[in-house]
């Protein structure tokens, strides 16, 4: 139960290396039976179009899922993260084919708080776009 | 239409027990593409210091919007399921969560407010175990896109 990072090791404006997660149309199968979001703008192309979306769109819960495995890699341990939120700002389309899209997770250290917790910026961007808004963790390290 | 104020405040009865086991919180972390051995080997989380494997952070997604959900079923307040899409998440950890938990979530509407043509309702979710310890507190946002116009 201890974050492999130390507190004193790490300084405001600090960045954490960014890291590329790939999301295909079998990781939103996969993720909504996981989830039990069966939503079909998810799954479903022709639904998707139908209700005025481009395609089929990521989860926005499998995007913060990515900024969050993003969070605990970096910290080492996942119960060392004690908060953590976003905002949805913008859709991961995902095309049918065998890319799919880029969900590219970045860091900085915003905050040295009391108690060795410090507050992770997060910025998640998918084609330019910057997907998650307001995303933030705090982590308790050692 | 405008979604009805008198709804916040209001809190709904807690959720069936929901019982976290080692197979789900696998299946959950295999489909976000994390291969963390905390999620999946039961002696790699007792080395961690956990009795059990844990959950991956956005896990109590699965489980407490249950108790949210009857809220925003209720005919009286107005919401159009077919505009809703997800606008805010947010999860505040006592503990993570760890196979062979038995979790209830107790639902409260917390804010209905506008933003621009929009309607965005904020569901508060307590969630303990079954003993009453608690183990996160999860804000869902969710936004009702035209719901003000």
């Amino acid at each position: 139960m201890t974050a492999t990072v130390k507190y004193d090791q790490v300084e405001v404006g600090q960045e954490l290396t960014a890291v590329d997660y790939r999301v295909r149309r079998s990781n939103l199968v996969m993720y909504a039976g996981a989830s039990g979001d069966f939503n079909q703008i998810h799954w479903n192309e022709r639904f998707a179009k139908m209700v005025g979306l481009p395609d089929v769109i990521a989860h926005g819960m499998y995007t913060m899922a990515q900024a969050g495995r993003f969070v605990t890699d970096w910290a080492g341990d996942p119960g060392a993260v004690v908060d953590f939120g976003v905002r949805f700002s913008s859709m991961v389309v995902v095309p049918d084919d065998d890319q799919g899209a880029t969900i590219t997770v970045s860091g900085v250290i915003e905050a040295k708080l009391e108690d060795k917790r410090v507050v992770v910026g997060l910025v998640a961007r998918a084609d330019d776009a910057q997907v998650l808004s307001k995303a933030r963790a705090v982590v308790q390290l050692s | 239409m405008a979604l009805n104020r008198d709804f916040v405040g209001r809190s709904y009865p807690p959720s069936a027990p929901y019982e976290v086991s080692r197979v789900k919180i696998r299946e959950f972390a295999t489909a976000i593409g994390d291969n963390n051995p905390l999620y999946r080997d039961k002696e790699a989380a007792r080395a961690a210091g956990y009795p059990d494997v844990i959950a991956p952070p956005t896990f109590p997604i699965v489980f407490s919007l249950q108790s949210g959900g009857e809220a925003l079923a209720d005919p009286g307040l107005g919401l159009n399921f077919a505009m809703v899409v997800h606008g805010e998440q947010r999860f505040e950890y006592v503990r993570p969560v760890i196979a062979g938990d038995e979790l209830v979530s107790t639902a409260t509407i917390t804010d209905i407010r506008t933003a621009g043509r929009n309607e965005l309702l904020t569901v508060r979710s307590d969630v303990t175990t079954i003993e009453g310890e608690p183990v996160c507190v999860t804000y869902n946002t969710i936004v009702e896109r035209g719901g003000a116009a």
